[in-house]
């Protein structure tokens, strides 16, 4: 029965693909949304079945048959809900499906209609597929698919070769990540000649903390870090905003780049018996939260502030996942999955009004024309800055945080960097809040109706991001359990278990004003910067060297190209003319020269053709003579 | 016999030669016509009067003859000397001439080696022949007619001439003519 | 005294690449046919002293016929030929070569 969950999305896009382009367009709106929506109500219903069962029973296997059979090692198309995944696919189905809805308003207009919801169907399933697998092949299939996915859909509107650029490096990027993850998994079956993935887990316990399993560690994070946009990876997920709105909120906010957290908490007793790989866990989480948040600072589209957001968030759950707090991981993604999407529908309601314009130094004044969307973002806002007490944010940063002072490698320092982020995660998101929503509008205006459809689905995203949080508080703020005791039999918590109250309550009070103090920053900021430039429409670009710097995402593309790209290249040019590529050049050559010999064979005398029935009775008689 | 035979042989020969290397159609179908006729002779001597007979009848009487029509008909006679010369310089000649030469020895080789030159031959009265070719082969009679009906259809269908290309063949002589008259 | 057959078939090769050579050489159609006819001929010969050879009549029956072919052969020949020279008026073969190499 598991299996409906990722089928039904993939049947939507069999059927969209095949019958999508003759049919109008509600046929896709419903098969779209239709197969997401009941997938996601049969995994609403799953996930509450399982959390009535006790803790020891709580996963379900399903099989479909055998794929791989070959002596020493075996693999069967297997599905797993247990805990884990039934979070992470409660998640993905809610969130695809009102992505879904928001989708059928947003999309009319702007291009192939079915081919999107096809894509988009196409997605979901994979998504599900990579969550779900009870083997990591299964689990692989799924990472390709929501590869594959996210190229389709970020080069969704192919005619602009801009969005193919992009999509390709989404890909290549994500590409050389996952070869690592492909060794990753043939080091597996090397080791432990399995896939299934309790049997792995229990060899790697078994196996305890020995090379193999650190270097399966490391190289599942370097395939996890593509994927889910870390340094020094990163690179491709700013650009990856040139696809749709709705595309951006799914894959690269609430799903696809948390496969890769997904897969590093699945295989977190690796993690956990190799502390080195894990340290580097948490020291490229945190690196990157910095770096996200700090090139943040400095953008002015409005969706590439998203995006680096997006790369910090996600260094959170990272740096979780570092210091042991995998449930806290878990329900930061939850969380982020809410607020991220309903900040990114947000984006894209603003975009649509204002005409497609993406500049956040042309907008302002959307409070005016759209009363609900404001306070919907507001919603969205504050808790991806933490706001205390009232948004989901803060209490999942406040898990990470309190498992990050008690780490035992240097916790009070990467708890001062999560700190520091959450200040720089207050002053950008409200930085941009500031620009777009006050004030008076800029630019041309001109304001595009919004259909009625878009503000459902970021409702129940906005109280998502308000509610979801209670299901976990500290200690001293209702201790509520929900998530951690419903995550426990997959992942129990590591490291200690508390620090005290009162210092609890200290680093609470300090987080929760850093976001204050971040938000009023972004306000100080915002009234400087009306100062210097006046209400005119300018392009405010006139960043210092350090903000240019900021800007270019801290110089990583320029990185990339000359440190990879530009070799990659030189070396690949060096390899057109070997004598390798002779062959295949040669091979073309020797028949062009055929031809030109041969041509003359065909001169259209009969003279010449009696001349070769003359050769060819001389030939056939020495044959008999000399024979 | 052998000397009628030898005699014959270099005549056939050499009027062949002349028959394919002449400038002038008509003067290379009387050349054939003379080689036919020396092989008519050469059948003879082989025991084959029958054959020499419808050699002389048939071949040299009628096909070359049918030849001789049409070549005067196209006017093929004097006119295309000075062509024809230019045609066959020796570089033209030259490749085809090797090629038939090694041809010519390997049959040679091939016959030799095959045939030994003591081997008697035999004489054939004609009515050995008719008896074989109303007995056994009446088949190829009949097929010889329809192959006969066949060219006489096709000869005819290929051979109508539409009226335009009349009054074009007509425009065309009289063009010959004018051009010929001023030379 | 009959020939001996082999100065028969001896004839008929050197009459057969006589033929051939000029099949090869010629531009002109009408030399073509006659070369032609010259081939047919040397292989009238070859069979007429094959029969010799063996004493049996097939030989000259095989003649027979053969002529039949062969006067078939010339008629259609020459209407073709007829047909070439009212349409590229010129019986050069090479004038109907519509191939380039």
């Amino acid at each position: 029965m598991i299996w409906i969950i990722p089928l039904l999305p993939i049947a939507g896009f069999l059927v969209l693909t095949v019958f999508g382009r003759r049919s109008p367009w509600q046929f896709s709106a419903g098969v779209g949304a239709g197969t997401v929506g009941v997938s996601a109500v049969l995994a609403l219903i799953a996930g509450f079945t399982l959390a009535s069962l006790p803790a020891a029973e709580r996963s379900v296997v399903s099989s479909l048959g055998s794929w791989v059979v070959i002596p020493g090692f075996s693999v069967n198309f297997g599905l797993r809900l247990d805990a884990l995944s039934d979070l992470m696919t409660m998640v993905v189905t809610v969130v695809a499906f009102l992505i879904h809805l928001y989708s059928t308003a947003f999309m009319r207009g702007k291009g192939d209609y079915h081919r999107y919801f096809a894509y988009l169907n196409l997605f979901v399933g994979s998504m599900l597929l990579l969550v779900l697998g009870s083997n990591l092949l299964v689990l692989f299939v799924g990472w390709e698919g929501v590869g594959l996915c996210s190229y389709l859909l970020i080069g969704f509107w192919y005619e602009n070769p801009e969005n193919g650029r992009a999509a390709n490096k989404a890909f290549i990027v994500t590409r050389i990540a996952d070869a690592a993850l492909l060794v990753a998994l043939f080091l597996t079956v090397a080791a432990f000649g399995t896939l299934d993935i309790p049997k792995v887990l229990a060899s790697a316990s078994a196996a305890g903390g020995s090379g193999i399993v650190t270097a399966i560690a490391a190289l599942l994070l370097v395939g996890a870090i593509g994927k889910s946009a870390q340094l020094p990876f990163q690179l491709w997920l700013p650009d990856a905003m040139a696809g749709p709105t709705p595309v951006s909120a799914l894959i690269h906010a609430a799903t696809m780049v948390t496969a890769g957290v997904y897969l590093v908490a699945r295989m977190h007793i690796f993690y956990a018996l190799s502390p080195g790989v894990q340290l580097a866990v948490a020291i490229i989480g945190a690196a990157t939260l910095l770096y996200g948040g700090l090139s943040a600072l400095t953008q002015h589209d409005i969706k590439r502030i998203l995006a680096y957001s997006t790369i910090s968030q996600i260094g959170y759950m990272f740096l979780g996942l570092g210091v042991g707090a995998w449930s806290a991981a878990m329900f930061h993604f939850m969380n982020h999955a809410f607020f991220k999407a309903l900040l990114f529908l947000g984006a894209g309601v603003v975009i649509h009004r204002l005409n497609d314009e993406h500049d956040i130094f042309r907008m302002g004044g959307v409070r005016r024309t759209d009363r609900l969307l404001f306070w919907l973002f507001m919603i969205g806002a504050g808790a991806l800055t933490g706001i205390p007490l009232v948004t989901s944010g803060f209490y999942s940063k406040e898990a990470i945080l309190e498992s990050a002072w008690l780490y035992p490698h240097a916790g009070p320092f990467f708890w001062v960097i999560g700190a520091f982020g959450v200040f720089l995660t207050g002053a950008y998101v409200f930085r941009l809040f500031f620009h777009v929503f006050t004030g008076k509008p800029k630019g041309e205006g001109g304001s595009r109706p919004a259909s009625a459809i878009f503000y459902p689905p970021m409702i129940l995203l906005g109280l998502g991001a308000i509610f979801a949080g209670f299901l976990r508080t500290p200690r001293d703020l209702g201790n509520v359990k929900v998530i951690s005791s419903f995550l426990n039999p997959v992942l129990a918590s590591q490291g200690k278990e508390s620090a005290g109250i009162s210092t609890e309550a200290t680093l609470q009070i300090i987080v929760a004003a850093l976001s204050l103090l971040g938000v009023l920053a972004a306000w100080l900021g915002y009234r400087r910067s009306l100062k210097r430039r006046g209400t005119e429409a300018v392009t405010g670009h006139e960043l210092s060297v350090g903000g240019r710097f900021l800007l270019s995402g801290m110089g990583a593309d320029w990185l990339a190209d000359n440190l990879v790209v530009r070799p990659f290249m030189w070396f690949a040019g060096l390899l057109r003319r070997d004598w390798l590529a002779l062959v295949y050049v040669g091979v073309g050559r020797l028949s062009v020269l055929f031809h030109q010999a041969l041509r003359y064979t065909q001169s259209g005398l009969i003279r010449w053709y009696l001349l070769g029935i003359g050769v060819g009775v001389l030939v056939t008689l020495g044959m008999v003579v000399f024979a | 016999m052998i000397v009628a035979f030898v005699i014959a042989g270099i005549l056939s020969i050499v009027s062949t030669l002349l028959a394919v290397s002449r400038y002038s159609a008509v003067h290379a179908l009387l050349y054939l016509i003379g080689s036919l006729l020396a092989l008519a002779v050469a059948f003879y001597t082989l025991g084959a009067p029958y054959a020499a007979v419808l050699e002389i009848m048939v071949y040299a009487g009628a096909i070359v003859v049918l030849l001789l029509f049409v070549v005067m008909i196209m006017n093929l006679g004097n006119r295309r000397r000075e062509e024809e010369r230019a045609l066959l310089k020796p570089s033209v000649w030259i490749g085809p001439s090797i090629v038939v030469l090694l041809v010519a020895v390997e049959l040679l080789v091939i016959i030799v080696r095959g045939l030994a030159p003591a081997t008697k031959g035999s004489y054939i009265p004609a009515l050995a022949v008719n008896a074989v070719v109303f007995g056994p082969y009446i088949i190829g009679v009949e097929l010889v007619s329809f192959l006969l009906l066949a060219g006489v259809v096709s000869a005819f269908h290929l051979g109508r001439r539409r009226k335009e290309s009349i009054k074009q063949g007509v425009a065309q002589d009289d063009e010959q003519r004018r051009r010929e008259a001023v030379k | 005294m009959i020939v001996p057959p082999v100065y028969g078939m001896v004839l008929a090769a050197i009459l057969f690449v006589i033929g051939l050579a000029g099949l090869m050489i010629r531009r002109n159609m009408v030399f073509v046919v006659i070369s032609v006819e010259v081939m047919l001929n040397a292989g009238g010969l070859g069979f007429i002293s094959a029969g010799s050879r063996w004493g049996q009549a097939e030989g000259q029956a095989v003649f027979l016929f053969l002529l039949a072919v062969a006067a078939t052969e010339a008629a259609i020949g020459l209407a073709l030929v007829l047909w070439l020279h009212r349409r590229h008026k010129s019986v050069d073969s090479d004038s109907a070569r519509q191939m380039r190499g």
